[in-house]
C-alpha cells in the first residue's frame, strides 16, 4: 500500500476529493517573489498546493534543495527567478539556468521524470505570469502522478 | 545675520508631512512635526485602499508611521497649532499652541481601559460619524502616537477615566500650553477638506440614508469601518445589488465655487467599485462621469480592467441633475443626461464623489506665517518654483498647493525637503543625536524560544484564514514559547506588544505571519532591535500576499497552508544566528544622467546643499525637450525659464556637466558608485535617472505626407513665429496614445491641446478650433484652461472609446471624420491645419540605461520606481532615484517637484559618512575551503578571492569582501565542498525549511 493510498483512506470524508500534487517553488527575493506578491496585490487566484521558498537570488537554489526536497516526497519543484538581463545580481540567473539544465539531465539518468523540474522567469511585474506558471505546473504534475520516491516508502 | 538653524517644523502630518520629516531627519536635520489633531496620518489614514495597486492604505503608510513616531530626530507636536512667526528665512522663531489632550502623554499606554469604561458615545470622526466612540478615544488603532484624548465637548466629567487609568495618565485639570520652537525654515503641508456633500441639495445628501459620500464609502469599505468590511446600505443594513458612484461633486462646478478639478475622484471611484465587488460578488457599479480622468502612472490600464474584467459600468460624458429616494424601499432613481438624451436609473444605493477643498486652516495660516492663498484658496505657488510659498523660508507641499493624488504628493514631499534644507545647509547636523540602542542580547548557545505573532490585517488575512486557529497551531511547533494575534502586525501598538511579549517569555526568536517580508521585514526587525535581539533573529512568513489573497475562496485550504507557512518560518528560525553589520564610507557626490528640466533640477538642488554633482547629456547642449516649448506659462515662457536655469548649472562650482555623453558602464553600490562615461570614471555615492522622454512620431493621418498636418509642438512653433494662417483648424487628441499599441494615456496632451487652441482664438477669433477626444483631462487647475476655450468658442466633439477619427485627401482638401458620441453620428470637417496631439514615448535608451543600473522598467517601457505609490522616486536598488519623464509623462512643475524630490532623496544617502553592510553576505569556512577556486568567477561582483593561508602558506583559501559582497548566494551554491555559506540563508536553515514545507500538516 502506497502512502498516498493510507493517506486517502485516512482521511475518508476527502477521498472524494482529486488528488493534489504537493509543489515546492523556489522564488528569487527581487523578481519572482515580488511577482508572486503582486499576483496577491492583484488577487489572482490559484491552486493552494504550493509552498514558496524565498532565496535572495535564484542561484542559491542549491542542486542539492531541489533534490532534498524530491527525497521528502515533493511532487514537483518550480525553480523562479528574473529574466535574462534582469537578475538583480548582475548574472546569477545564467547560472541558474546551466544548473537546472545539468540536473535535469541528471534526474532522467536516475530514471526520474525531469519535467517534474521546471524553470521559469517571473519578473517582480508579471503577477499574472506568476498564476499562469503556477496553474499550469500544477496541471503538468497532476498528469505525471505522484512523485515516485513517495511508493517506494 | 544671525547663525542658521539647523531645524525645519512641518506643519500638518499626513503623509505628505510624514514623508517630509523623515527625509529632513535622515539628512541631518531636526524635525518639529506639528499635527492639529492628536494623531498623525491624515486623509490616507482613513482610506481603505489605494489606486492603481489595490494596496491595503493603512499597510503601507503603517511602516512610515511608526518610523517617524520612533525617529530620533523628529519630534512629534500633536494637537497643536501655528500662532506666530518671527525672524528671517534661516532662522524662524514660531510660537505654538498646544492643546490640551487632559491626558499626560508621557504616561498614556494607550491600552484604552479608559475607552472602555468612558459612559458617553460621540460619532467617530475617523468613521465619519458611522460609529460612534467614546468621549476619551483615539483616533484609530494604528495611531500614531497612540494616545488617548479627552473630547472635553462630550466629556461629562464622571471621572470613570481617570480612576480606571493604571498608569495615572489621566489629567482633566492640563492646561493648554503656548510652546516657542527655533527653526531655519518651515514647510507646509495640511493638506485638504472634503467637499460638503450639502451643498448640491439635488442629491439628496443628508436627507437620503442611501446617499453617502466617497470618504463615507471608503470607510464602509475598511475592515476597520464601521460594518467590518460589508459594503451594507445604511437604511435597512442589505447588501446593494446596483451602486452608482456621481462624479465632480464639488469639483468643475462654478455654482459651488469649485470649478477646478480634483484630479483623484475619477481614479478613486474607479477603485471604489473595483473593491466593492471584491466585497459583495454580484454587486453592479456604475459610475457617471463628465470625463475618465485616468492620466497617471498605469491608471488608464486600472480603468480599462476596471470596465473589462470587473464589469464597471462607466457613464461617459454624462451628468446626473438629480437623485431622488423611493420612500418605501429607499432606492435611490438618478435623473441623467447624456448629449440631448435624458435618462432615469434606479439604484441601492449611490454614492457622491466629493472633490477637494482647501485645508480648512489654510486661511488662518496664511494670515498667520504671511503667505498668499490663489483665488480658490489653496496656497499659492508658481509654476516654477512648486515647492515655495510667497513667503522667502516657508515652503509647501501636498494638496495644500492643488489637488493631488498620493505618489505627486509624496515625491512633493521629498522636494519640499530639498528647497528647505539648500536654505540651512550649512547647519546639517547641528541639531541631530545618534541614536542609542539598548546592547545586543547574547543568544548563542541559548535553546530557540520562538514567538509567533500571527496578524489578521484587518480582514485582509482574517476575512480568509482562520487566525486563531494558526495561533493554536503554531503553539504546538518545536521551540514556540509564545503565540498570538494581532488585527494589525504593523501599527504601534504591536511593536510595544511584539518588545513586550520578548522580554514576558525571554523570546530569542521572532516570527511574524503576515504580510511580505520586502515591505515589511525592516519594521520587525527594528522593533525586536529595540527590544536587545539581533534583528536577523527574525523570520516572517507571508500568509497574506502569498496565501489569503490568492485563495480568497477557500477559507480552509488557506488556514493549512498558513500552518505550513508558519511551521516552515519557524523551522527556519530556530536555526537563525546573530548577523552582524560592518560600516561602508560613502561618497558625498552624485551623478544625474540627463540636462533636461528635471535633471539640471535635481543637479541645483543637490549642488546648492553643498554636495558635487556630475550631470552627463548625451546632447551637445543642455535643455532637454523644454526649450521647444514656446507658449508662457506663469510669467515667463518655459524656453527663457530653461535659459535662465542652464545659466545657474553653468555658474554652479558643484556641477560639472559632461555635454554629448552618456553612461557606457555602472558598477559599486550605494555610496560607491562607478560610472563609466567616454570622458573616464566618475565616482559617485548617488544616482539620479532623469532620461526624459520624447514626442511620438505620428505614422497616422498623413502626418509627414501632407504639410498641413503638424503636431502640437510643430503648431506652438508657427504661434510663437505668428505664422499660423489656417481658418479651420482640427487636433485630433490620443494619437499614439489609449490604442492598443500604446495603451496608456500620455497625461499632458489634452491640456497642450487646449492651451494651444486658446492661443489660435486669441489670435485670430474668427478660426474655428474643433478638438476631437475622448475625454478631455485638463487636470487639477487645468480645469481653468478648458473652461476658458469653451468661452472662448473653441469646439469639442467627442468620440467613442476604441475608435478613432479617420483622414482623406479629397482633391487636395483634408476631410476628418469623428463619430460623434452627442450627436450619435459622424461629423465630417475640412481643416486646412490638421493638429495631431502626439503622446509621449519612453526613450529608446531606457532598455539599455535600466540593465546597466539593475533597475526595472513598466510594461510601457518607463522606468519602474520601487513603490508607484509611496516610494515615486526610489529605485528598488538602493541609492539609484528616479524623475521626470523618464518615470511618466508630466508638466513642468510636476517636474520640477519630482525632481527636487529626487535630489532629496539621493541626499539622504550621500550626506552621510557610512552606510551599514547587508548583514545576509557570504562566509567562508575555512576549516573545509580547500581554496579550490570555484567560487571566485562565479561571484559577479568580484567579491571573492583566492588567498594564500597565513597561517598555511602550502593551503590556499577563499576570501570574501563584505564591502563588495551582495549576498546573492551564487557561490554558495557553486562551492563543491560546502565550506562557504550564505549568511541568514545556510544550508542547514534551507534544508530545515525545505524539510518543513513537505512534512505534512495537521
Amino acid at each position: 500500500m502506497t502512502s498516498t493510498q493510507v493517506h486517502a483512506e485516512e482521511a475518508e470524508p476527502a477521498a472524494e476529493e482529486e488528488w493534489q500534487p504537493k509543489i515546492v517553488t523556489f522564488c528569487c527575493n527581487w523578481c519572482s517573489y515580488a511577482g508572486a506578491d503582486l499576483a496577491g496585490v492583484s488577487r489572482l487566484q490559484m491552486p493552494t498546493n504550493f509552498r514558496v521558498i524565498r532565496t535572495m537570488c535564484s542561484a542559491r537554489v542549491d542542486p542539492e534543495f531541489v533534490l532534498r526536497a524530491f527525497a521528502n516526497g515533493a511532487d514537483g519543484v518550480l525553480v523562479l527567478g528574473c529574466h535574462p538581463a534582469d537578475c538583480h545580481y548582475i548574472g546569477g540567473n545564467y547560472r541558474t539556468r546551466r544548473r537546472i539544465a545539468l540536473l535535469r539531465v541528471l534526474l532522467e539518468q536516475y530514471g526520474f521524470n525531469p519535467d517534474r523540474l521546471k524553470l521559469e522567469w517571473v519578473s517582480a511585474s508579471e503577477g499574472a505570469k506568476f498564476q499562469k506558471t503556477i496553474k499550469e505546473f500544477n496541471e503538468l504534475i497532476k498528469e505525471l502522478g505522484p512523485n515516485p520516491i513517495n511508493d517506494e516508502e | 545675520m544671525a547663525d542658521k538653524v539647523g531645524a525645519v517644523m512641518v506643519v500638518g502630518a499626513g503623509i505628505s508631512g510624514v514623508q517630509t520629516a523623515l527625509d529632513l531627519a535622515d539628512s541631518g536635520f531636526k524635525v518639529y512635526l506639528v499635527e492639529k489633531k492628536a494623531s498623525i496620518g491624515g486623509t490616507m489614514a482613513q482610506l481603505d485602499k489605494t489606486f492603481p495597486t489595490n494596496d491595503c492604505s493603512m499597510c503601507i503608510m503603517a511602516p512610515k508611521l511608526v518610523a517617524v513616531g520612533r525617529h530620533q530626530n523628529v519630534e512629534l507636536i500633536t494637537g497643536a497649532e501655528v500662532e506666530l512667526i518671527q525672524g528671517l528665512p534661516g532662522d524662524f522663531t514660531v510660537t505654538l499652541k498646544k492643546n490640551t489632550l487632559r491626558v499626560n502623554e508621557e504616561k498614556c499606554t494607550g491600552c484604552g481601559e479608559c475607552a472602555i469604561s468612558c459612559p458617553v458615545e460621540t460619532l467617530d470622526e475617523y468613521n465619519q460619524g458611522m460609529k460612534k466612540r467614546k468621549a476619551i478615544f483615539v483616533a484609530y488603532p494604528q495611531a500614531v502616537p497612540l494616545v488617548f484624548s479627552i473630547d472635553k465637548e462630550t466629556c461629562i466629567g464622571c471621572g470613570i477615566c481617570a480612576q480606571e487609568c493604571i498608569a495615572k495618565a489621566v489629567e482633566y485639570e492640563r492646561k493648554d500650553q503656548a510652546l516657542e520652537v527655533q527653526v531655519g525654515a518651515v514647510i507646509l503641508s495640511p493638506g485638504f477638506e472634503e467637499f460638503d456633500a450639502r451643498l448640491k441639495k439635488e442629491y439628496g445628501y443628508g436627507e437620503f440614508k442611501n446617499v453617502v459620500t466617497s470618504i463615507e464609502f471608503e470607510r464602509m469599505l475598511s475592515a476597520t469601518g464601521p460594518f467590518f468590511g460589508t459594503v451594507m446600505r445604511p437604511s435597512d443594513g442589505d447588501i446593494p445589488r446596483k451602486v452608482a458612484f456621481i462624479q465632480c461633486v464639488g469639483s468643475r462646478d462654478e455654482k459651488v465655487g469649485n470649478p477646478y478639478c480634483s484630479s483623484v475622484c475619477c481614479m478613486y471611484a474607479i477603485k471604489e467599485a473595483i473593491i466593492a465587488g471584491e466585497h459583495s460578488p454580484g454587486l453592479k457599479p456604475s459610475i457617471f462621469f463628465m470625463d475618465v480622468r485616468a492620466f497617471g502612472k498605469e491608471f488608464e490600464d486600472y480603468r480599462a480592467r476596471a470596465e473589462n474584467e470587473y464589469g464597471v459600468k462607466m457613464y461617459r460624458g454624462s451628468r446626473v441633475a438629480s437623485v431622488e429616494e423611493d420612500p418605501e424601499t429607499k432606492n435611490l432613481s438618478l435623473r441623467y443626461s447624456i448629449g440631448d438624451e435624458t435618462n432615469t436609473e434606479e439604484f441601492d444605493l449611490v454614492v457622491l464623489s466629493v472633490g477637494m477643498r482647501p485645508a480648512e486652516d489654510g486661511e488662518r495660516l496664511s494670515k498667520k506665517l504671511g503667505f498668499k492663498l490663489n483665488k480658490y484658496g489653496f496656497c499659492e505657488t508658481d509654476v516654477y518654483s512648486p515647492l515655495n510659498t510667497s513667503r522667502p523660508g516657508i515652503f509647501v507641499s501636498g494638496s495644500f498647493a492643488a489637488p493631488k493624488d498620493i505618489p505627486t504628493t509624496v515625491a512633493e514631499a521629498s522636494g519640499a525637503v530639498a528647497k528647505a534644507a539648500a536654505l540651512i545647509s550649512e547647519a546639517r547636523n547641528t541639531q541631530v543625536t545618534v541614536k542609542e540602542f539598548v546592547p545586543e542580547i547574547d543568544v548563542v548557545g541559548q535553546e530557540p524560544r520562538i514567538g509567533v505573532f500571527v496578524c489578521h490585517c484587518g480582514i485582509n488575512i482574517g476575512g480568509t484564514v482562520n487566525v486563531p486557529s494558526v495561533v493554536e497551531y503554531a503553539k504546538t511547533l518545536q521551540g514556540v514559547v509564545y503565540a498570538g494575534e494581532n488585527i494589525f502586525s504593523c501599527s504601534s501598538d504591536t511593536q510595544e506588544k511584539v518588545k513586550e511579549k520578548i522580554k514576558e517569555h525571554s523570546l530569542n526568536r521572532v516570527v511574524v505571519a503576515s504580510c511580505t517580508p520586502r515591505t515589511h521585514e525592516p519594521l520587525f526587525q527594528n522593533t525586536i532591535r529595540e527590544a536587545g535581539l539581533n534583528p536577523y533573529l527574525f523570520e516572517m512568513a507571508n500568509i497574506r500576499d502569498q496565501c489569503s489573497w490568492i485563495h480568497m475562496h477557500e477559507p480552509e485550504k488557506a488556514t493549512k497552508k498558513s500552518k505550513d507557512l508558519v511551521r516552515m518560518a519557524v523551522a527556519k528560525a530556530r536555526l537563525l544566528e546573530p548577523l552582524k553589520k560592518s560600516k561602508l564610507g560613502v561618497l558625498h557626490s552624485a551623478v544625474v544622467i540627463g540636462g533636461g528640466l528635471a535633471g539640471m533640477t535635481a543637479a541645483l538642488d543637490i549642488a546648492d546643499q553643498g554636495y558635487p554633482v556630475h550631470l552627463i547629456e548625451k546632447e551637445k547642449y543642455l535643455g532637454g525637450n523644454l526649450i521647444k516649448i514656446h507658449h508662457k506659462e506663469g510669467d515667463r515662457k518655459p524656453k527663457d525659464f530653461m535659459n535662465e536655469l542652464v545659466g545657474k548649472v553653468r555658474d554652479s562650482k558643484n556641477i560639472t556637466v559632461h555635454l554629448d555623453s552618456e553612461v557606457k558602464e555602472v558598477g559599486g553600490f550605494v555610496g560607491n558608485f562607478k560610472v563609466k562615461t567616454p570622458d573616464g570614471e566618475i565616482d559617485a555615492g548617488a544616482i539620479i535617472v532623469a532620461t526624459g522622454a520624447n514626442e511620438y512620431k505620428p505614422s497616422e493621418y498623413l502626418y509627414g505626407q501632407d504639410k498641413r498636418v503638424v503636431t502640437q509642438l510643430e503648431l506652438e512653433q508657427q504661434l510663437d513665429e505668428k505664422t499660423l494662417k489656417a481658418k479651420q483648424v482640427v487636433m485630433i487628441q490620443c494619437v499614439g496614445s489609449r490604442n492598443e499599441k500604446t495603451p496608456y494615456c500620455s497625461r499632458i496632451c489634452c491640456s497642450n491641446a487646449v492651451k494651444n487652441a486658446i492661443d489660435i482664438k486669441k489670435a485670430s477669433p474668427t478660426t474655428g478650433v474643433y478638438i476631437l477626444h475622448k475625454d478631455i483631462r485638463t487636470y487639477g487647475f487645468r480645469e481653468d484652461l478648458y473652461r476658458e476655450a469653451g468661452d472662448l468658442g473653441v469646439s469639442f466633439l467627442r468620440f467613442p472609446e476604441g475608435t478613432m477619427p479617420t483622414i482623406e485627401n479629397k482633391a487636395g482638401q483634408l476631410e476628418v471624420t469623428a463619430f460623434d458620441t452627442v450627436l450619435k453620428e459622424d461629423v465630417m470637417i475640412r481643416p486646412d491645419l490638421l493638429v495631431l496631439s502626439a503622446g509621449i514615448t519612453p526613450n529608446e535608451g531606457n532598455e539599455e540605461l535600466a540593465k546597466m543600473l539593475k533597475v526595472p522598467l513598466s510594461k510601457d517601457k518607463f522606468f519602474l520606481e520601487a513603490h508607484m505609490k509611496l516610494r515615486p522616486v526610489d529605485f528598488a536598488t538602493e541609492g539609484i532615484f528616479l524623475a521626470g519623464a523618464a518615470h511618466w509623462p508630466k508638466f513642468i512643475d510636476e517636474t520640477i517637484a519630482q525632481a527636487s524630490g529626487a535630489a532629496t532623496r539621493a541626499i539622504t544617502i550621500i550626506c552621510k559618512d557610512f552606510l551599514e553592510t547587508e548583514g545576509i553576505i557570504a562566509a567562508v569556512n575555512e576549516m573545509v575551503c580547500n581554496g579550490c577556486g570555484v567560487c571566485e568567477p562565479v561571484c559577479e561582483y568580484k567579491a571573492i578571492t583566492i588567498v594564500k593561508d597565513p597561517s598555511n602558506p602550502d593551503k590556499l583559501k577563499a576570501m570574501v569582501n563584505e564591502g563588495l559582497c551582495k549576498g546573492c548566494g551564487t557561490c554558495v551554491a557553486a562551492c563543491p565542498s560546502a565550506a562557504m555559506e550564505q549568511k541568514g540563508f545556510k544550508d542547514q536553515q534551507m534544508y530545515a525549511i525545505i524539510d518543513a514545507a513537505l512534512q505534512e500538516g495537521k
